[in-house]
């Protein structure tokens, strides 16, 4: 099987107040397919790990390759190039553009990405809004949706570029119960049904048992 | 591989959702470019009419035999007090004739200099004039009409009556207004003047000149150079002033120079006669800059103020633009376009206020003694203005919204999503 995402021997040290180890010497895989999920304390440096592995946060030692390709050391404008086409976020709040509608925040990335014309990427943007049932609020500003569909919105926006990788920062940390359990079977949904690798950073536990792998953190490092 | 059409339709809808933030930093820029075009058309529409008022009548350069004492007296000529130190008392000035020697060939030499739009000759000369008893001391100049009317603009101060009358009545006379009000005098009526020399001679008033020097229409009026030769009994080639008028006003202080050298006259360029005139056009125009950088400067901070603001509100808009593959750059530049459709906007709201303010300023009246042409506020409506104005208002958009924009491109999204 392929390798989507491989981390190798990464180090973070936080500067200030005070240096910080913070990560030290992660080294893992993410395979093609594979659904995981990254489990630890609050303060282990599982998000941090997580915005390493992202693109956005580039004050790391060590190598990180997406599809193979080595990633660190890239500019800052081909790594927005890159998190543009293979990588989806999904946050814990849920940072939609309030001030549009629903389907213009799932069009942005596309039509950032600029690969397909407005009527494709229109046509796109609905399919994915329907595969996630919430079709019905494409018009509707994002400020006046709740909260799980907001995420649900979020969650289409991050596969509206069909991106390689899936990543979330506790998405289901804000919802309740019932949402939650909505938003992992859409995940669960995406990885068998359409072979996506999604990578969840998550405090729930019953979430994390449900995946197809967990990593462990404590102190910076993967307990396997 | 920027992608302007969505970067600008993300910029229009944050400038639409914010509309009056917008609406009034566009307001800051069209009031600041407005009240710029509209003062400096004002203002220059004045320093012109002003200009004009002075340097419309005023010759080039003045060609005239000066009196003066000769640079070399006769005691230095003795060659036997060479070594002494020779002091002479109560110098007198050289007696000389007032009249150009030669005057009729040099006014043909300098028409024929291509530089020379004109060379007018003139008669001046002390008369009085004559009514019952009394008897008004003043000056008599003779001109060529036509040609004072169509190089130094004659006919704007001649208030009743026109140069043709002049130039067609044997024995006109264009009467100073003032002489004209003192003496009750009216077109059609005769007045009579006396040169120093004596005599009496009628000549008909054709006209009525004002200058704005109230002084100067008190004592001067203007008739035929024929005419004056007749009344001081002078032969046709008695000419005692050659007024030049150039293409190119910069070059009369070298011309000037040449002429005294070859023709040993006095000839005064408007530099020299005007310097202190100069000098009032010159901080007139300072003020005017100053005053105008100021309004746009002031305009340019409103825009970097409500950018500013409008940055910090979008701090999560920012950081997920940068999570879902917007690079700094595109954030910039939709940060400053912000501020050029801001820049835009204002700026041709402000060329249509400062169009409509001087349109109107145009029409409203203005009378004066002292300026007998104008009749309402001049107002120099040069598109040049418009140019700087509409320039600068885009220039301190850009600069304006340049610093915050490069603040939104610096923002590390991983701050503000895990500042959360």
């Amino acid at each position: 099987m392929s390798i989507v995402l491989e981390a190798k021997h990464i180090n973070k040290y936080f500067k200030k107040p005070v240096k910080f180890h913070v990560l030290k010497d992660i080294s893992f895989q993410i395979k093609k397919g594979e659904f995981a999920s990254i489990m630890g304390k609050s303060g282990c440096g599982k998000s941090t790990l997580l915005y390493i592995l992202s693109t956005m946060d580039t004050d790391y030692e060590g190598e990180l390759y997406l599809n193979n390709q080595l990633v660190s050391g890239q500019d800052s404008t081909h790594l927005s190039y890159l998190r543009n086409k293979h990588i989806g976020f999904v946050f814990q709040f849920h940072y939609l553009l309030s001030e549009f509608s629903v389907l213009e925040n799932v069009m942005l990335p596309a039509k950032k990405l600029a690969e397909k014309s407005f009527q494709e990427i229109e046509h796109n943007a609905i399919q994915k809004l329907k595969m996630l049932n919430i079709e019905h609020l494409a018009y509707k500003k994002a400020s006046q949706v709740s909260g799980g569909e907001k995420q649900r919105v979020a969650i289409a926006r991050a596969l509206i570029n069909d991106p390689s990788i899936i990543m979330g920062d506790e998405p289901t940390g804000n919802l309740d119960s019932h949402n939650a359990g909505n938003v992992f079977n859409i995940f669960k949904q995406l990885s068998y049904e359409q072979g996506l690798s999604l990578l969840i950073v998550t405090h729930d536990e019953d979430f994390a048992n449900k995946t197809d792998r967990i990593i462990q953190m404590e102190d910076g490092k993967i307990l396997l | 591989m920027t992608n302007w059409s969505i970067i600008l339709s993300i910029a229009k809808t944050h400038l639409l959702t914010k509309i009056k933030q917008t609406s009034i930093a566009a307001l800051g820029v069209t009031f600041g470019i407005g009240s710029y075009i509209t003062l400096v058309c004002f203002m220059t529409g004045l320093n012109t009419m002003l200009d004009n008022l002075m340097l419309n009548q005023t010759p080039h350069i003045h060609i005239y035999n000066e009196i003066e004492p000769s640079k070399k007296q006769p005691v230095s000529l003795y060659d036997n007090h060479n070594n002494s130190f020779n002091v002479i008392h109560s110098i007198k000035p050289k007696l000389s004739q007032k009249k150009i020697h030669n005057a009729l060939p040099i006014i043909k030499y300098l028409e024929n200099d291509i530089k020379v739009r004109g060379a007018l000759p003139q008669v001046k000369t002390q008369i009085f004039y004559i009514a019952g008893s009394i008897e008004l001391g003043g000056n008599l100049i003779g001109i060529n009409p036509m040609n004072e009317a169509k190089y130094f603009n004659m006919g704007d101060y001649i208030v009743e009556g026109a140069a043709e009358a002049l130039q067609n009545t044997d024995n006109g006379i264009l009467l100073g207004i003032g002489i004209a009000k003192k003496m009750a005098l009216k077109i059609g009526d005769r007045v009579q003047v006396s040169p120093i020399n004596g005599g009496v001679f009628p000549l008909k008033i054709v006209g009525f000149y004002q200058s704005g020097v109230a002084d100067l229409d008190a004592v001067q009026s203007f008739t035929n150079i024929k005419t004056v030769q007749r009344i001081l009994g002078e032969a046709n080639n008695y000419i005692t002033d050659i007024n030049v008028k150039l293409y190119d006003m910069e070059k009369a202080i070298p011309l000037a120079k040449k002429i005294e050298q070859q023709f040993k006259l006095k000839a005064i360029d408007i530099k020299t006669a005007n310097a202190q005139f100069e000098t009032g056009t010159t901080v007139r125009n300072l003020i005017t800059y100053a005053v105008s950088i100021t309004l746009l400067i002031v305009a340019g901070f409103g825009i970097y103020n409500i950018l500013n603001m409008l940055i910090y509100e979008k701090m999560n808009d920012i950081a997920i633009l940068k999570a879902t593959g917007f690079s700094g750059k595109d954030v910039q530049f939709i940060f400053m376009s912000q501020a050029m459709i801001i820049g835009f906007v204002g700026g041709v709201l402000g060329l249509l206020i400062g169009f409509g303010l001087t349109s109107l300023i145009e029409t409203i009246p203005f009378k004066t003694e002292a300026l007998p042409t104008v009749e309402t506020y001049p107002i120099n409506k040069d598109p040049l203005y418009f140019i700087i104005g509409f320039s600068f208002a885009m220039l301190s958009t850009f600069l304006a919204g340049y610093l915050p924009s490069r603040k939104a491109k610096k923002i590390d999204p991983v701050k503000i999503i895990r500042g959360q």
